[in-house]
């Protein structure tokens, strides 16, 4: 047992320390390529609107499961709340969007900033959570993002905002938000927000994916990824020999947070109305980010960009065939059973092993009879 | 009078999330994993006690007892199937492993059943007790549901301290090597878990749904994930903690329903969660575990 | 990291798989749509007019969505048989949403792939105001059978069969007053809701106008939609002698029984959300027994459109009938309004569906559709409709007009 927990280790270690640039390139290759064919078939008018219109929405999902990716494949631990960040950052920068759309008139600008707004309200939140999360580790940790997440969905579905000539009136009852004639009520409650500019486009989805995996990428080939891994790896050979667990775990998603906040901006801006509800913001979705994460595999940034873009979009193409829709959570649970006991049961770790020092060994020999 | 009803419904909520809790914390005790899954074992239990009484016609109790067969079956399927290929895995594996068996569960049940919420009948015939002249009413649920929590948590209590199945289980949870070096089946041990887990998850499931009497594939998610708050709050892992967090979550729960604001309750419920955890990461009835290096 | 590989290879290759199977399964699609009550008519013209649809037929609202393709459907294949609209064909093709916006998006652009013309949808209200907000980019007319909230018609383009939230709200509050029913109300409502809020605030509007006291106002939640003991004793306690419903049926039954539980037996009175209670799989009579509802649809009306409509759809659905609910009419009449309007409008298969949507508009307020959620109804330019609810009581079981 002891022996194989080594080896296990060992091989993980070797992993982190090969540099992965040119695993990185061929990441943002896969990307770029996407991009441009659909983004030409999409200009000369040849790609089909089912197709069109689920280009954006895929962006979004990548930029959620690469996030994602780095609290639960780096850093090891679960986040069952992230789509409470998205929320976040879908709410405040929508709210901004609604507020300044005669105001800020520049399109690009505003939107900018609501990309900015949305991004810092969401790591606020990340900070906020990150606090007591710290102390807790595994199922603990899980439960209580968990919970967040729901507090999230709950208090903005409990809240309304209104804006009149006096300035801002928020309250937890419509009847009680005391605003003037001149007022706009511009977060109603379970009602959301309506009237969202509609300025997500494919390219600013790539831009933002782009971005995102650059920072994802760049962050865990650097001296601290290599901490935040170590942590993963064994958390207290980390914490003895002078990692501030705290620090990083704080960091991480902290960064996780902002970037759910970007895809939630991104999203809310794709739709002309924005409410928080179970599917969307709550705990399916979070699980939905969690299963892309997984069957991408664990701490693997092409496999999460390729795993979300597939299993978001095919069940979307395969629409009308059969029943697919209620199949569909169904195969994803077996899935994501299925990819666990493989990755991870005793008897497959083993198996694996074995094959592997197997295969080792025939190249050790074919290599000394060449020499 | 108000607050005392609001009071008693609370314990009859509170009684409920202990009967799911006594499930968890059995489970987490001793296999040290949190089993997600477990709020959807008492759907499915609903559902056999539904298609049993309502559609096939039997007995009430009758009904409970093959949801009780059936659910053990079912749980110790689960354990073998899904958690014990990941005996040696990291708890990241297992949690996602028991999201996905939970999912899979609330899947399963939807293409049975569909999506449209069933009315259930009560499996309790008790006539409810009017207290002050009809101001304090309660239910013959409330009075069941209390009464069973009861028996269940001390029949549980003994079972484990007293009995050698039970104190193997202590054993297991205690320290899994050296238990199988004493000639402990380990597997067993887990298994039987499992299966008194599953069995109560049934129980949990008739009255539930006799107190609350609407079935869908979704009725066991939410309870069950307060019922684990419930669990973390008295303590995970002890017998009589599930019992008095499930009590205390209830009365939280519908007092804050009733006196602060029904939108945010739950979100109040979850924030008790956190801040037992920041305060007293044991709960009220866990001991401190220290860690091993 | 093998297993990974192979995963995506056939995750990959059915993906490529799909694209090519897009188009062998259209032709099965459109032959099945109407499967269930096929009595083909002959047309006077060639081609055919495309009606889309879009509503939850999966997930947790899948039974309104599945009511309103079977009411819609049926209202295709009942004019088909009697010739089609202006001699055309009408083709009806009904996409699944999961009640969320973005999806009904995607559902939106796939229909548009389909070459749909006019739009029945959607059934719920935060995807049909998501989509409203496309069909105005396209101008195409859309009619929700269901979606309730004010945003849902914004578009000139725009039409709804059901009431508008601030309606139900009043008309209630007035029909409390006019009979007598209370003077001392109650409301419990769903707070993660629009539909019920909205009915809520014109409701407590209304009775304050009216005279009534509004003694508790208690919400609930989507996530907390179980216990009700809470808020059942707060309404006891306050005195109320009418409790008012402004939430669907599968909530409203649990508070009947809790409340029941508790000895507490006021006068309900709900919105049209508690249409289809009867339906419910093991419903007791017994706790429903005198509830009064809103509603545009009453089962057992004896006016030729409905006593039509009923009879066929018991024959269409044997098996479905507890989808026969207010739901399913607003769909069926929805499906005449296009048709009527269409008739007005001389609308013809190949024109564009910009044209469409600038004939309809304007033919849709000058209709009068005799349906089965109302006779002589009309629309204005806002979409709205002109229809008063009726006010039901469940006695003996069964739907009476109160």
């Amino acid at each position: 047992m002891a022996i194989k927990t080594h080896s296990k280790l060992e091989k993980k270690n070797t992993n982190t320390v090969k540099p992965f640039k040119g695993k990185d390139l061929i990441t943002y290759l896969i990307v770029v390529v996407f991009f441009t064919v659909f983004q030409v078939l999409a200009s000369t008018g040849t790609l089909k609107n089912s197709l069109k219109a689920l280009l954006v929405p895929i962006c979004v999902q990548v930029i959620l499961a690469v996030s994602l990716n780095l609290v639960v494949g780096f850093l090891g631990e679960l986040s069952l709340g992230h789509a409470g960040f998205m929320c976040v950052g879908a709410f405040t920068g929508t709210f901004f969007s609604v507020l300044m759309e005669d105001v800020i008139t520049v399109v690009w600008v505003r939107f900018a900033c609501a990309f900015v707004i949305g991004a810092i309200a969401a790591a606020i939140s990340g900070i906020l959570i990150g606090i007591p999360v710290l102390r807790l580790k595994g199922d603990y940790l899980a439960i209580v993002t968990l919970a967040f997440g729901e507090i999230i969905k709950t208090i903005v579905n409990a809240l309304y905002i209104g804006k009149d000539s006096n300035g801002f009136h928020m309250s937890l009852d419509s009847s009680k938000l005391g605003m003037g004639t001149d007022g706009q009520i511009i977060l109603n409650g379970p009602q959301g927000i309506s009237g969202t500019p509609k300025n997500s486009t494919f390219l600013i989805g790539f831009i933002l994916v782009m971005l995102v995996l650059i920072i994802v990428n760049n962050l865990m080939d650097s001296r601290t990824g290599r901490a935040i891994m170590s942590i993963r790896d064994n958390r207290i050979a980390a914490e003895s020999v002078g990692i501030d667990i705290t620090k990083y775990k704080l960091m991480v998603f902290t960064i996780s947070a902002a970037m759910a906040g970007i895809a939630g901006v991104l999203y809310s801006h794709n739709l002309s109305k924005l409410t928080a509800t179970t599917a969307n913001f709550g705990y399916t979705m979070s699980i939905t980010i969690l299963v892309y994460v997984v069957l991408g595999g664990m701490g693997n940034v092409r496999g999460s960009v390729i795993a979300a873009t597939i299993l978001y979009a095919l069940p979307e193409l395969l629409r009308g065939i059969g029943d697919l829709s209620s199949y569909r959570m169904l195969i994803y649970s077996i899935l994501l059973i299925l990819m666990m006991i493989f990755n991870n049961g005793t008897y497959f770790v083993s198996l694996r092993e074995e094959i592997a020092y197997k295969f080792k060994n025939k190249k050790t020999k074919t290599a000394g009879e060449a020499a | 009078m108000v607050f005392l009803s609001q009071l008693i419904s609370g314990i009859s909520l509170g009684g409920i999330y202990s009967l799911i809790a006594l499930g968890y914390t059995m489970v987490y005790g001793i296999a040290k994993m949190l089993n997600f899954a477990h709020g959807d074992v008492i759907m499915i239990g609903a559902f056999v006690i539904y298609t049993s009484v309502v559609s096939a016609g039997l007995n009430p109790v009758l009904g409970v007892l093959i949801a009780m067969v059936f659910c053990t079956v079912l749980g110790v399927l689960i354990e073998r199937l899904a958690y014990k290929p990941l005996r040696q895995a990291t708890s990241l594996a297992v949690l996602i492993t028991a999201i996905g068996v939970s999912y899979f569960l609330q899947n399963v049940a939807l293409l049975i059943f569909g999506s449209d919420t069933k009315q259930f009948s009560s499996v309790v015939s008790l006539e409810p007790v009017s207290l002050a002249g009809g101001e304090l009413v309660i239910s013959g649920e409330t009075i069941i549901t209390i009464a069973v929590s009861v028996v269940i948590m001390v029949a549980l209590y003994l079972f484990v301290n007293k009995t050698k199945p039970g104190k193997a289980m202590l054993a297991v949870s205690e320290d899994k090597g050296a238990a199988q070096l004493m000639g402990i089946n380990v597997n067993g041990t887990i298994a039987l878990t499992f299966a008194i887990g599953s069995a109560l998850a049934a129980v949990a499931g008739a009255l539930l749904c006799s107190s609350y009497p609407a079935l869908s594939p979704y009725t066991g998610a939410m309870p069950g994930i307060k019922a684990f708050v419930a669990a973390v709050f008295g303590g995970i892992g002890s017998i009589p903690g599930a019992m008095i967090g499930g009590i205390l979550l209830g009365i939280i729960e519908n007092l804050s329903k009733a006196y602060i604001s029904s939108q945010l309750s739950d979100a109040i419920v979850f924030a008790v969660l956190i801040f037992v955890l920041l305060i007293r990461p044991t709960g009220i009835m866990g001991k401190k575990i220290n860690e091993k290096v | 990291m093998k297993i990974k590989k192979i995963l995506a290879l056939v995750l990959s290759l059915a993906m490529v798989f799909s694209f090519a199977a897009c188009t062998d399964t259209k032709v099965d699609e459109e032959s099945s749509t109407n499967d269930a009550v096929s009595s083909e008519g002959t047309f006077a013209k060639e081609g055919t007019i495309k009606i889309g649809g879009i509503g939850p037929l999966t997930g947790d609202n899948a039974q309104y969505g599945v009511a309103v393709k079977l009411g819609a459907e049926l209202a295709v294949a009942e004019i088909n048989a009697a010739g089609g609209i202006n001699g055309y064909k009408v083709e009806f093709k009904m996409e699944d949403d999961i009640g969320d916006a973005e999806k009904a998006v995607t559902a939106y652009n796939s229909l548009k792939d389909w070459d749909m013309q006019m739009l029945m949808g959607t059934v719920t209200s935060t995807p049909c105001a998501a989509v409203a907000a496309e069909t105005e980019i396209d101008n195409m007319l859309l009619i929700t059978p269901s979606g309730s909230a004010i945003d849902c018609i914004n578009p000139d383009t725009a039409f709804r069969v059901c009431f508008a939230d601030p309606a139900q709200g009043s008309v209630a509050a007035d029909y409390i007053k006019s009979n007598n029913l209370a003077t001392k109300v109650a409301v419990i409502y769903n707070s993660s809701d629009s539909y019920s809020t909205g009915i809520k605030d014109s409701f407590v509007a209304k009775a304050a106008a009216n005279g009534l006291v509004v003694v508790a106002q208690e919400a609930f939640t989507n996530d907390s939609a179980t216990d009700f003991s809470a808020q059942v004793t707060n309404v006891k306690a306050a005195g109320a002698e009418l409790v008012f419903l402004p939430i669907y049926y599968t909530p409203a039954s649990l508070i009947l029984k809790q409340a029941n539980d508790m000895g507490y037996n006021p006068v309900y009175l709900g919105s049209d959300g508690m249409d289809g209670i009867l339906g419910m799989e093991n419903i007791d009579t017994a706790l429903v027994e005198g509830l009064m509802y809103l509603t545009p649809f009453m089962e057992t009306a004896t006016d030729d459109v409905t006593v039509n409509f009923v009879t066929k759809f018991k024959a269409a659905y044997p098996d479905q009938t507890q989808y026969m609910n207010q739901f399913c009419a607003d769909a069926y009449d929805a499906i005449y309004a296009i048709k009527a309007a269409a008739e007005k409008a001389n609308i013809s298969a190949d024109m564009s569906v910009s044209d469409i949507g600038d004939a309809m508009k304007v033919a849709m307020t000058e209709i009068t559709l005799d349906g089965v959620t109302g006779s002589n109804i009309t629309w204005d330019a806002t979409g709205e409709p002109t229809k008063t609810p009726k006010v039901v009581k469940i006695v003996n079981g069964s739907v009476a007009e109160a």
